[in-house]
Parts: structure tokens; C-alpha cells; sequence
């Protein structure tokens, strides 16, 4: 039956001067877009500026919007042999010469390589749709059914955390003595945790009491700056400082919090992000305290038990491969700071999961739910979010402290608010108050730029356009699924 | 008393420039009830659009700086307010009816994407733009100490107290602003009597658009240089304008927006240019604590 419905939908007359009406307005306003900001160019030239035309790159991308909407249009109308019959071998001719002789494709597109890519990469996918909805005799899926697929996706992967995290814990363990694990594989995987971490911390503060924070970045500076500075005063080691950073973090989520009790939700953000920004200007300019825009720089490097990792030891003490009677390599340092931003990390998600069970943490899920109700339940909100702010940041200055040791230089440089937008959106994309999907996303977010660092300048700007295209796809995070925390009735299979 | 009037001046000029971005956040949070977090953004497009316009002109000859300006001016609006549309389109549109916080995401993503792609095809160093409107008033001889009342800040005041009225105008009397009104009241209610709520919408961010890119423009003739950077705080602090103001009261943005100006240039005069910001936020913090609504925003009562 269905095939019959569809096969009909295939032959109904094709509308073609308003499919040309459409793609001929995405065409105008991609137009529009580019003229200004890619038609010209401002070159430096000495004694001031010049500009330089692109209007070559205009045209292209005005073809390429025009013709491009019309595929998709074409395939919503049900005309998929006609785009598959275009699209596939544009892609096929235009992948095989970018692979050959890229300087031919660069002629008729544009001067970027990454930008022609993705342009065959498009028409490659308006082509592999067209050939699956050849193929299948049905339109694809449409958006609320795929939501639909990845809901219980997201809700199978939530119910299998009990076994996937323990995976992801073996992986993590192994992974530094694994083959391919080099020293850059291993810098980025220490990025990553320490990005899971720190998600794992703001979680507390938005996922699970729905405070919404902007300026997380701040208790990551405080702790950053509360070890560096108690170390190059007082001369201070790292296991010292790591609880007093928490501790500093703390203390600032707490004076944070205090203003901010009564507000919520956007007022609550800007607040928070302003204080951020506070946060960071006080560091940049007391000169006298924090060195200012120069940073502190020769932060200790953490010890193991008291052993350094170095190569010779300082007078009366022992390095840490003599003590083991091990070869000295320089990559154990790297494997040892994994490690113990590992056990950070899980640390962390092991404090989250209990704490969830405690009566704080009930409460914290009880306000994020409805505040008004809370307060008649007798539940102390001023308590209850100061609590959410002091522990988020407790461990925001773990991560901070750790990240300090790890560079051994910091600068206000490193705590701008891009940061905090970074952590959240991990927590937001992971799906709110999912631990596994913090996982996730900071592998996606994190991870796979840093792999892609030849893109550079345009790494950023795939940073932006995923958190918006992932958002679009999946508004509620990747692996949204809240199943309550505690039901009165055991759940009836 | 010379040097109180002169960051009076400066703060005045600043603030028009905070207010004329805190309206595009203010009526945007009005009607979906979203901090736009790209505001900034096209505040910043409108900026480079200008200066890029100024080239063309300048190597065309088309020197004469009454002209010229208009001439920016018009071309700056009409071309960012097709990224406002566009913004909406793409980011917010599909997500109306999600979480509010999927909606903030997806303008964090838009902001790092429109900064990262305006620093990718114009570069990353600062712009230098040469003075186009020379000269100004000198009153009020104090020791060796002038008052100056520049053209240009006559000019950045002028228009925008033009901007405001025609805007209020345009809010207060026409259908579309009444249609404005209306969504801001409830979205459902206006779609069930008739009013195109993705169209309101779409026309409120292009409004909101253009007068952050005459914003931009301001920003641009008034300190002369430019950044793809410049956005981020300037969007910041017009949002704590527009929160200051009362979020939603289109007064109340620009009297925030005044406030913020004229808070910065005395900080900076009186006591250090550095903790400007900081004093920025420190009173947005007092504000709402003592008036959680803003100066001129109505109260927020929660209906249990």
C-alpha cells in the first residue's frame, strides 16, 4: 500500500517555475550575504587600507546556492532521479580533480580547498539521498520521526550506561599503554578529560539545579591562579594546592551566588558571565599580584608521592623512573598527568552520581523543576543553589589547578568566556544532566577539532556552525533523556 | 567642572551606541523570550560593512563626507539586516518551541561562527579608518582644559534620537508594530487572530539588525578602528543595558544604554580606564539585586 501511495506522489506534475521561485530567494540572499563581507576585501597597504574585489567568489556561491537549493527542493518534490542523475557525477568528477589536480577545481570555485570539499561533500550527500529514496521507493524520514529514532537511541544508550561506561572507563585506562597512543594522541585525550571534567562540574550547576551559568570559567581561573600563586609565593607543591584551588573556587562560587539568589534565568546568565568577565579584568590588571597579561609562568609540575618526573632529581631526592628503577621517558610525565586528570574526572562523576541520591542533591532536581514548589515543601532555596554554586566550582578549581600544572604558564589569556561557552555547550549538546552524554560531547566538540588542527582558521568557525547544527537537529542535547531519579513505584516491566 | 562635562559628552555618545544595540536584545527577548547572544555580532557586520563601504567610496572619489555617510548608512542596513533575517532563519526558527536553552546554545554557535567567518575573510588585524567628520564645537574655556563637542558626536546623538522616535513611531502606530505588541503579548493568541508570527518575528530581528549595524557605524566613525573582536563586549555590555533598562521596555533599553555609557566614561575619567568593565557590571548587579526588573521593566509575577 504504502509503495502504491508513493509511487503516485512520484508522478504528480512538477511545479517548476515556483521550485525556481525558491531557489532563486536562497540564491538573493546568499547574494546579499557575501556581497558586502566576501565580495570585497580590506587589504593593509602602507598608509592605510585598500580593498580588493571577489566577485568571482560572489557569483560561485550565488550559482552554488541557487542550484543547490533547487536539488533540495527537487527532492522534496519527489524528483529524485533527476538530482541523482545531476548531483552524482558533479561529486564524483569534482572529487576525483580535487584529489588530482586541485588547481582546476580552484579556477571554478573557490581558493580554499577545505571550502570546495565540502561543496563535493554536499552534492556527494544530495546524491546518496536521492539514490536511498530511489532505492527505498518512500520519501526520507522526516525530522520529528528521526527525533523519534534518536530519542531511543538516546534512551538506549542512558539505560546501557551501566555497561558502556564501564567500556569507556577500560578504554580510558589502557588507552596511554595502547600502540597508537603518542604523545599528541595523549595531549588531546588529557584535553578531553579535562574538558569532561569541567563538564562533569557545571553539569552540577545546570543540569542538575538548572542554574544556568555563564561564567563558569571564573572558578576555573580562580583555581588555576589560587595554586599558581600559592606556588610561586609560598612555594607551594600541587597536592597542597589542589584542595586549597578547590577550596578558593569555592569560596568564589559562594560570593558569587550570594547576589544572584534571587534571579533566574536570563538575568542569571548575564550575571554569571559578567562575572566571568570581572573575574578575567581583575586578573589582567592587578598587575602588581598576578603579573597581568604576562602570566605566571614555571608552575610546578605535580609529583608522584613526592617522586618528580624529570630526568635527575633535585639535591636529596629521587626521580621517579630511579625510584622504579625504570629507563627515563620524557612521555611519562604526559602518561602520569592522563591519569591524574582521569582520576580527577571520576572523581567527579563518582561525587555527582552519589550526590544525586543525597538529600542536596534530591533538592537541586526538586528547585530546577519548580522553584515555587520547593519553597513550600520547606526545601531552603538561598541553601540549596549556594551549595550547586560552591561544589560546580569546587570542582571547576580542580580542573583549573590541573590545568595550570599541565601548561606550567598561565595568562587571563586562557579564561576568556569562549571557555565557558565551550563547557557549556558540552553539558547542553551532551543532553542536560546526562553523565554519559558529557562524555560524548566533549569527545565531538574537543576531540575532533584538535584532530583537524591543519583547518586552523576554520576550526573555530566548524566549532560554531556544529553547536548550531546540532542543537537544530537535537534541541533537547544528543542523548536527552530524563528518566527520573527516584520513582515511588518500581517501574512495571 | 569642564572635565565632568566632557565625560558627560562622551558618555552620552557612548551610550547612544550601547542603546541603539540594547533595542535589537530587548525586543527580540520581548516577543520569543531569547537573549539573542549574535546581536553583538551584527553590531560587529554592520561595523565592517561600513568601513568596507567607506573604501569603495574613497576609491571612487565619492568623498563628501554628508554623502558618504548616507550613503554607508543605508547600505550597512540593508546588507546586515539580511543577516538578522538570515540569523533567525537558520538558528532560531527551527527551535521556537524547544528549551530556551537550546536556543542560547545555538547563539553562542552563531556567534563564534559569524566572528570566526568575518576574521576568515577579512583578516584578523585591526581596521583603521581615517576621520570622516572633522572638527567640532569648543565651548567652556577651563584653565588649559577645552570642552569639545565634536560634529560627529552631535551627529551620533542627532540619529539616534531620530532612530528612537521614528522606532517608537513605528511601535506605536503601524501594523506591524501593533502586530509586534501583540506577539510580545502571546505568540498563540496573535497567530489564532490572524497576525503572521514568523513574519513579526523575521521583521523584528531585520529591525534589530539594522539598528545595530547603525550602531556599528557609529562605533566605526566615532574611535576610527575595528576588529572582528569587537562585538563580544560591546554585545555584552548592551545586553546588561537592555537588563539594566528592564528587558522587553524599548525605554528602558535606552536608558540603559545611557546608564552603561555614561557609568564607563566616569569610571574611566575618575578613577581607572581598566575596571570600567567591571564597574559596568558591578552596577548591573546592585540593580538587579535591589530591582530584579530592571529600571523601567515591569514585574515578572510567577503564576503557580
Amino acid at each position: 500500500m504504502a509503495v502504491t501511495q508513493t509511487t503516485v506522489i512520484l508522478h504528480t506534475g512538477l511545479d517548476i517555475p515556483k521550485v525556481l521561485k525558491e531557489a532563486a530567494a536562497i540564491a538573493a540572499v546568499v547574494f546579499a550575504l557575501c556581497f558586502g563581507l566576501l565580495g570585497f576585501k580590506i587589504e593593509d597597504v602602507p598608509g592605510g587600507l585598500s580593498i580588493i574585489q571577489r566577485f568571482g567568489a560572489v557569483v560561485t556561491a550565488t550559482v552554488l546556492a541557487f542550484f543547490g537549493r533547487m536539488g533540495v527542493v527537487l527532492l522534496r518534490e519527489q524528483r529524485p532521479l533527476l538530482v541523482l542523475v545531476v548531483a552524482l557525477p558533479i561529486a564524483v568528477i569534482g572529487i576525483v580533480i580535487l584529489i588530482t589536480q586541485p588547481q582546476y577545481v580552484r579556477l571554478l570555485l573557490f581558493g580554499s580547498a577545505v571550502v570546495n570539499w565540502l561543496i563535493m561533500l554536499f552534492a556527494l550527500g544530495l546524491a546518496a539521498r536521492a539514490a536511498w529514496i530511489l532505492w527505498h521507493q518512500q520519501p526520507t524520514a522526516a525530522g520529528e520521526q528521526r527525533a523519534d529514532v534518536m530519542d531511543r537511541v538516546g534512551a538506549r544508550v542512558q539505560q546501557s550506561a551501566r555497561f558502556v561506561g564501564p567500556i569507556l572507563l577500560g578504554l580510558a585506562i589502557i588507552f596511554p599503554f595502547l600502540p597508537a597512543a603518542d604523545r599528541r594522541l595523549l595531549d588531546i585525550a588529557i584535553l578531553v578529560v579535562t574538558y569532561i571534567m569541567l563538564g562533569w562540574g557545571l553539569n552540577i550547576v545546570v543540569g542538575l539545579a538548572g542554574l544556568l551559568d555563564l561564567g563558569y570559567v571564573a572558578f576555573y581561573a580562580v583555581g588555576a591562579y589560587s595554586y599558581a600563586l600559592l606556588a610561586q609565593y609560598f612555594d607551594m607543591g600541587f597536592w597542597i594546592c589542589l584542595p586549597f584551588a578547590g577550596i578558593m573556587s569555592a569560596f568564589a562560587g559562594i560570593i558569587l551566588g550570594f547576589p544572584v539568589l534571587r534571579l533566574r534565568g536570563d538575568y542569571l546568565a548575564i550575571v554569571t558571565l559578567g562575572f566571568g568577565e570581572m573575574v578575567r579584568v581583575i586578573l589582567l590588571n592587578w598587575y602588581e599580584f598576578t603579573n597581568g597579561p604576562d602570566g605566571i609562568s614555571g608552575i610546578p609540575r605535580p609529583t608522584f608521592f613526592g617522586l618528580p618526573l624529570t630526568r635527575s632529581a633535585p639535591e636529596g631526592t629521587e626521580t621517579f623512573h630511579s625510584f622504579f628503577d625504570l629507563t627515563y621517558s620524557p612521555i611519562d610525565r604526559i602518561i602520569f598527568l592522563y591519569y591524574l586528570i582521569l582520576i580527577l574526572a571520576l572523581l567527579t562523576n563518582a561525587f555527582t552520581l552519589r550526590i544525586r541520591k543525597l538529600p542536596v542533591g534530591r533538592a537541586w532536581e526538586a528547585l530546577r523543576e519548580d522553584e515555587v514548589a520547593c519553597r513550600s515543601l520547606g526545601i531552603n532555596p538561598r541553601n540549596t543553589k549556594l551549595t550547586a554554586f560552591a561544589i560546580g566550582a569546587m570542582f571547576g578549581g580542580f580542573g583549573g589547578s590541573f590545568f595550570a600544572t599541565r601548561q606550567g604558564f598561565i595568562s587571563p589569556e586562557s579564561f576568556t568566556f569562549i571557555e565557558s561557552a565551550i563547557i557549556l555547550a558540552i553539558v547542553v549538546l551532551g543532553g542536560m544532566g546526562s553523565q554519559i552524554g558529557v562524555v560524548f560531547a566533549a569527545i565531538l566538540l574537543i576531540g575532533l577539532p584538535e584532530f583537524f588542527r591543519e583547518l586552523q582558521q576554520y576550526r573555530m568557525l566548524a566549532f560554531g556552525a556544529a553547536m548550531v547544527a546540532i542543537m537544530v537537529w537535537r534541541p533537547r542535547g544528543l542523548l536527552a533523556h530524563r528518566e527520573p531519579t527516584i520513582r515511588l513505584m518500581p517501574k512495571s516491566k | 567642572m569642564g572635565y565632568f562635562l566632557q565625560q558627560l559628552i562622551n558618555g552620552a555618545t557612548l551610550g547612544m551606541i550601547y542603546g541603539l544595540i540594547a533595542i535589537g536584545y530587548t525586543m527580540v527577548y520581548g516577543i520569543i523570550g531569547m537573549i539573542n547572544f549574535a546581536h553583538g555580532e551584527l553590531f560587529m557586520i554592520g561595523a565592517f560593512v561600513s568601513i568596507i563601504t567607506f573604501l569603495i567610496l574613497g576609491l571612487t572619489g565619492l568623498g563628501w563626507a554628508p554623502l558618504a555617510l548616507i550613503i554607508v548608512l543605508i547600505v550597512t542596513m540593508l546588507l546586515t539586516s539580511v543577516y538578522g533575517w538570515a540569523l533567525e532563519r537558520v538558528a532560531y526558527r527551527p527551535l521556537r518551541h524547544s528549551p530556551r536553552l537550546a536556543a542560547l546554545i545555538t547563539a553562542i554557535g552563531m556567534s563564534i561562527f559569524l566572528q570566526n567567518y568575518v576574521q576568515l575573510l577579512q583578516g584578523a588585524r585591526i581596521k583603521p579608518l581615517q576621520p570622516v567628520v572633522k572638527g567640532g564645537l569648543q565651548f567652556l574655556q577651563d584653565g588649559p582644559f577645552t570642552v569639545t563637542l565634536s560634529y560627529l558626536q552631535i551627529l551620533i546623538i542627532v540619529l539616534t534620537i531620530c532612530l528612537m522616535v521614528g522606532f517608537t513611531v513605528l511601535i506605536n502606530r503601524t501594523a506591524l508594530g501593533r502586530a509586534q505588541r501583540a506577539c510580545q503579548q502571546d505568540l498563540g493568541m496573535a497567530s489564532l487572530i490572524g497576525i503572521n508570527v514568523d513574519r513579526t518575528i523575521s521583521l523584528t530581528f531585520v529591525m534589530g539588525a539594522s539598528l545595530a549595524s547603525v550602531a556599528g557605524l557609529m562605533f566605526l566613525v566615532n574611535y576610527g578602528v575595528i576588529d572582528f573582536y569587537i562585538g563580544f563586549l560591546a554585545g555584552i555590555k548592551a545586553f546588561t543595558a537592555a537588563v539594566l533598562g528592564g528587558i522587553g521596555s524599548l525605554p528602558g533599553a535606552m536608558l540603559g544604554g545611557l546608564l552603561i555609557g555614561l557609568i564607563e566614561a566616569f569610571w574611566s575619567g575618575y578613577f581607572t580606564v581598566e575596571y570600567k568593565d567591571v564597574a559596568a557590571f558591578s552596577i548591573l548587579v546592585l540593580v538587579l539585586i535591589f530591582r530584579p526588573t530592571g529600571l523601567l521593566g515591569k514585574p515578572d509575577i510567577e503564576k503557580v
